[in-house]
């Protein structure tokens, strides 16, 4: 046991803390030097940087930033490479344990405990993905069930195989990916099993991962229950109706050894929540204006523990501007003219980001639908005034939608909100 | 005769549903994509489909047992896997590094198979 007094306390300070080393972490620290932050700090509890990008050896990664595709480990390559030739100071395993209102970090690792005070700090810790507790699937408890992510890292960094006869749970993209992934291992990917009656994942994934493969995807429907003493040997699945509710009579068991679990992704928010950080209820990330920064002054926030992109390209863009924000510190508490405006989805539309206006001007909005349509029209809205009218030839849950606004002067009166809803043309 | 069928592209992420007719070896119409390289798509996945390979081979004394690969530019669909059987009697030395061509000419494709990550010599 380690006595108190040998703990090590190591005191500093930096411009810009940016917590998390994943996709979203790295470019809002790259981001923050370019724009003039002397001492950037990127802190990561993992030995390596790049998040789970390295255990994404698929690819299409890249395309709409660069024009060119990437796997995983060549774009997270690539952006570790920028931030050694940049200066920035990256502290692998080490693990942030809170901070505070001053922004004074906490931090641990294997040369003592951190005290780090930081002028900006960027949140980029990610998410986590559901698991079996998450959506309470009933049965045994045998060995034999992971979420797709780990199944992901144990096949493509640590070359084992999570099993033989797989059934998947839930079309997320990364189940989708894990099933040809599978497959191209010599696994018999049984089936996808969604409850929703599309899948959650893109429409790519389903032809190149699952279609090219005959790989069959049961809509609407779930896993009702998990056999097996030791290891998983069947699970039932049984389609539902529209209420969610399972329909009786219509269960099947199916023989397998495996359980994938692709139910979604979580914001990972425990730092923010522990400070005070107000989080949003229906993104789970934190609650940002159109600076990414935080209800806490000075403290911004990107990537997957703000909302859950689909592309690492959108999100790095996004990312990118968090950092050059901490590193200009643009707060919204200016005194003199603040304003406050709440962005709220209205009808049609899940969640928009950001959920707080609080400086006139252009503003971008990132958006989900909450299902698929064909010729919609999404309007922005403010005091009955029509900001924005765009049609939407398509929208698609799964792809996240992007449109800028121009937020005029006459709104700094209002006491209202701004409003995005989507309806048939 | 004229056949009519969707295609889902898989360029990017957006996925257009692509309407098709085809007669015989001819593409009769190309209608819903989004952008010039639907039509590409569309092209290649009628007459010759083909998919980027992505998969990992065997590192002998690596700090990480595998190292990720990707082919050379898009195989034929029906080649996949005799390909990815090649692949996996392979297995290379540390140190690799991303770019470096680890097989060539892949089950006789005229394809290769190349590392997208750097693995570095076990540090022990």
């Amino acid at each position: 046991m380690i006595e108190p007094e040998v703990i090590k306390v190591i005191d500093s300070s930096a411009d810009v803390v940016v917590i998390g080393g994943g996709p979203a972490g790295l470019a809002a620290a790259i981001s923050a030097k370019e724009s003039g932050a002397e001492h950037v700090v990127l802190l990561d509890r993992n030995s390596w940087l790049g998040g789970i990008l390295p255990q994404c050896i698929h690819d299409g990664f890249g395309v709409e930033e660069t024009g060119i595709s990437m796997t995983g480990p060549e774009y997270a390559e690539k952006y570790i490479e920028m931030t050694e030739k940049k200066g920035i100071d990256a502290m692998k395993e080490t693990m942030v344990l809170q901070f505070n209102e001053k922004r004074e970090i906490t931090a641990v690792n294997k040369n003592g405990l951190y005290k780090i005070k930081a002028k900006s700090i960027v949140l980029a810790m990610g998410c986590r993905e559901k698991t079996r507790w998450n959506v309470m699937i009933p049965g045994d408890r045998p060995s034999g069930i992971y979420t797709a992510g780990v199944a992901q890292a144990f096949i493509n960094l640590y070359n084992i195989m999570p099993g033989k006869n797989v059934i998947i749970l839930g079309s997320g993209d990364v189940g989708l990916i894990m099933a040809r992934r599978l497959k191209f291992e010599g696994a018999n990917v049984l089936g996808v099993v969604e409850i929703l009656p599309y899948a959650s994942g893109l429409p790519r994934n389903v032809v190149q991962c699952l279609d090219d493969y005959n790989i069959p995807i049961f809509f609407n429907h779930t896993v009702t229950c998990i056999d097996g003493r030791e290891r998983v040997e069947q699970v039932t699945i049984a389609q539902i109706d529209e209420k969610m509710n399972v329909i009786s009579g219509t269960e099947k068991k199916i023989e397998c050894d495996t359980l994938l679990l692709s139910l979604g992704l979580i914001p990972e928010n425990e730092l923010a929540k522990n400070v005070g950080i107000e989080i949003n209820n229906l993104t789970g990330g934190t609650t940002v204006n159109q600076y990414f920064e935080t209800t806490l002054p000075g403290v911004f926030a990107c990537g997957n523990c703000l909302q859950v992109y689909d592309t690492v390209d959108v999100l790095a863009n996004d990312a990118k501007n968090a950092g050059k924000n901490a590193a200009n510190n643009l707060t919204i508490q200016k005194k003199d003219k603040k304003i406050f405006i709440k962005v709220v989805p209205g009808m049609g539309v899940r969640y928009v980001v950001p959920q707080i206006i609080s400086e006139l001007g252009k503003v971008h909005l990132t958006l989900r639908v909450e299902k698929p349509r064909e010729s919609s029209v999404l309007h922005v809205i403010v005091d009955g005034k029509e900001l924005l009218r765009k049609r939407l030839p398509w929208a698609n849950p799964a792809n996240m939608i992007g449109v800028d606004i121009d937020v005029p002067p006459e709104t700094m009166t209002t006491s209202h909100n701004l409003e995005v809803i989507l309806d048939d043309q | 005769m004229t056949n009519e069928r969707n295609i889902t592209c898989i360029v990017c992420p957006i996925g257009c549903k692509i309407l098709i007719k085809t007669n015989g070896m001819r593409l009769e119409h190309v209608g819903g994509n989004k952008c010039k390289k639907g039509i590409e798509y569309v092209k290649s996945e009628v007459f010759d489909p083909r998919r980027m390979l992505t998969t990992s081979v065997l590192v002998n004394g690596g700090e990480w047992p595998l190292v990720s690969v990707k082919s050379s530019k898009p195989v034929p669909k029906e080649k996949l896997f005799s390909i990815l059987k090649e692949i996996k009697r392979t297995a290379v030395n540390a140190p690799v590094k991303s770019g470096q061509k680890i097989i060539r000419n892949v089950a006789n494709t005229d394809i290769s198979i190349i590392a997208t990550k750097t693995v570095k010599n076990n540090k022990i």
